[in-house]
């Protein structure tokens, strides 16, 4: 029996690998990215309206930045909530079996189009067809950036809102039916309120994914560090600011521990709306009696 | 399936009677038509688009030389020899892990908090930013370990990326293994071990396969983890060593489109680059679904 417990205790030692990374990566971003605050405080930091970490002396401000992620990532919603949720309310009502043969591969597909491909793709078509739709100087906008974003979020939130709505009861349904009303207002009054926790969880992660993102913002968004009067004009959002600058920099210096203080606050935001979206689908499992 | 198919329900237009609701049903329907409607033709314009510029661009030589006259001409032989060897070094990092990790979350069943805590652990690397676990390539494997920007560098870190999707999908393959199996293997006198390694692990066998084939065309098409940990824009060299960096398809399209001199004539050479990517995912994800489609039909 002495081998069985052997495996046991392996298995469990690797099953902590998730753990033991999760922590890494806490503690190499805390440790590489607290030294900045050497250089300018935390207020100055986060609130400081310029980013010019290469100047002399350097400033370190990323308001600009977070405004720039900011921007960008309410504009994907704008795209991704009806996008996403209708596509599921459509696979999950309207679509027949042969339908929803074609259609959720297809979700599938724009699930797996890696991140570069959509940014390569907003870069030589949707930024020059957008700068001249709106006659603006460059194409490569806070607009261009959400749209994309918004399109690469939509398989994320389909997906998660196409499951939470294939938990509710049917019977929820058939009283809705019983009493008379038609499938619109089945869907509205009833279908929708009952998987509502669960279409939030799937537009909070939908959100983490596009704050997150930064292969297409770094090719479509314009990237400057200036704080945006309108969506038409070129941001530089947190992401975007990393991938660009970590090349340049001298690995110890203020710039670098800068670099990783962003990528400590992207970690946190994140981290955030992933406890959140994991709360709010562990109460509506609780609601409609699903367990665990 | 659907459980609005079973039940009768008043139907738009099956009334003889003019009703705003069902009105309001027509325009409501029409909208979720139209957001798919709106998806699928984004998805469309897209793989149109690439393909009929992409594929002028790919020959033999595109797939077998190394790039000539700074990155202007010649193949991108070694960028994809080097996704290859990335994905391939991630895979055989984060396979073994996560296996196990979803092998012991399922059948050795640990106390409830322990899953709770391995879970919200799994959960919230799958949502860090990818650029995020570059810092921390960058931080541990080029810098703490000193393995420089390599191979090794961008396989370990993008192994640790994609170890929370290969859990999740071993898990899930795991659990739609029959607890009959189980039960029938012990009681014929295996061991714990004994079950899980010729019982268990073969049966669920197909749906591991299938997470880490839709895995591996993620990692392929990855950019920001290898930034800094592995990737380079220009060499002629082929990979010696799991030390050497090197070139990758998806960071090379960036770099084409964003540095060198000659960008006019270097955009058709990304052009092809997003065609073999685009290439490379579409049926590694195909393969997926159909192992997937014939498991399903397998198991009924």
């Amino acid at each position: 029996m002495n081998r069985e417990r052997l495996y046991r205790w392996i298995f469990t030692a690797l099953a902590f690998s998730s753990l033991f990374f999760l922590v890494g990566i806490t503690v190499v971003l805390f440790k590489e990215g607290l030294p900045v605050f050497r250089e300018v405080g935390l207020f100055e930091f986060l609130g400081g309206k310029s980013w010019y970490p290469t100047y002399e002396p350097p400033d370190f401000g990323i308001r600009p930045l977070i405004l720039g992620s900011l921007w960008v990532t309410v504009g994907a919603l704008f795209v991704c909530v009806p996008l996403g949720v209708g596509t599921a309310l459509y696979l999950n009502e309207l679509a027949g079996p042969r339908q929803r043969a074609v259609l959720k591969p297809i979700v599938e597909v724009l699930a797996g189009i890696p991140s570069i491909v959509y940014g390569f793709f907003g870069m030589v078509l949707v930024a020059p067809f957008i700068q001249d739709l709106f006659n603006i100087p460059v194409g490569q906008t806070a607009f261009t950036g959400s749209l994309l974003l918004g399109v690469m979020a939509t398989p994320t939130v389909a997906s998660i809102a196409e499951d939470s709505l294939s938990f509710v009861p049917k019977s929820f349904r058939e009283a809705s039916f019983a009493v008379g009303a038609n499938r619109w207002q089945t869907l509205t009054r009833v279908v929708i309120p009952a998987a509502g926790s669960g279409i939030s969880t799937a537009i909070i992660l939908g959100m983490s994914r596009a704050v997150g993102e930064t292969m297409t913002v770094l090719m479509v968004c314009g990237g400057a560090a200036v704080i945006p009067d309108s969506f038409f004009e070129p941001v530089r959002p947190m992401t975007a600011t990393i991938a660009a600058e970590m090349g340049e920099t001298v690995m110890g210096s203020a710039h670098y521990h800068a670099l990783f203080a962003i990528g400590l606050i992207l970690f946190l935001i994140t981290l955030v709306f992933n406890v959140v979206a994991e709360i709010i689908s562990r109460r509506y499992r609780l609601k409609l009696g699903l367990g665990r | 399936m659907n459980g609005t198919k079973t039940v009768p329900f008043p139907r738009a237009g099956g009334f003889p009677k003019f009703h705003l609701r069902n009105l309001t049903q027509r325009i409501g329907f029409f909208f979720l038509f139209l957001s798919v409607m709106v998806t699928v033709l984004f998805l469309g314009v897209l793989l149109v688009f690439i393909v009929a510029r992409g594929i002028q661009v790919v020959n033999w030589e595109f797939l077998t030389q190394p790039p000539r006259e700074a990155m202007t001409a010649g193949g991108v032989a070694p960028a994809i020899l080097g996704t290859f060897y990335l994905t391939l070094g991630a895979i055989l990092c984060a396979l073994p892990l996560g296996v196990a990790c979803a092998i012991y979350l399922v059948e050795y069943t640990p106390k409830s908090y322990v899953v709770n805590l391995i879970r919200m652990s799994i959960n919230n690397l799958a949502g860090v930013p990818s650029v995020v676990f570059g810092l921390f390539g960058l931080a541990i494997f080029v810098k703490f370990f000193n393995f420089g920007v390599s191979i090794l560098s961008g396989s370990l870190t993008l192994a640790i990326m994609v170890l929370p999707s290969i859990i999740s999908a071993s898990q899930e393959s795991l659990l739609a293994v029959p607890q009959s199996y189980r039960e029938a293997s012990l009681a014929l006198g295996a061991s714990h071990w004994q079950t899980i390694r010729k019982v268990v692990i073969p049966t669920a066998l197909p749906g591991i396969l299938t997470g880490v084939i839709l895995s591996i065309g993620r990692v392929a098409g990855e950019t920001a983890p290898i930034i800094f940990t592995a990737a380079t824009f220009y060499t002629r060299m082929y990979p010696s060593s799991v030390f050497s960096e090197v070139m990758a398809l998806p960071y090379h399209i960036y770099a084409l489109m964003t540095e060198g001199v000659h960008a006019d004539k270097q955009a058709p050479i990304a052009f092809g680059c997003a065609f073999i990517l685009l290439c490379l995912v579409l049926c590694v994800s195909a393969i997926a679904i159909y192992i997937r489609q014939k498991q399903r039909s397998k198991y009924g």
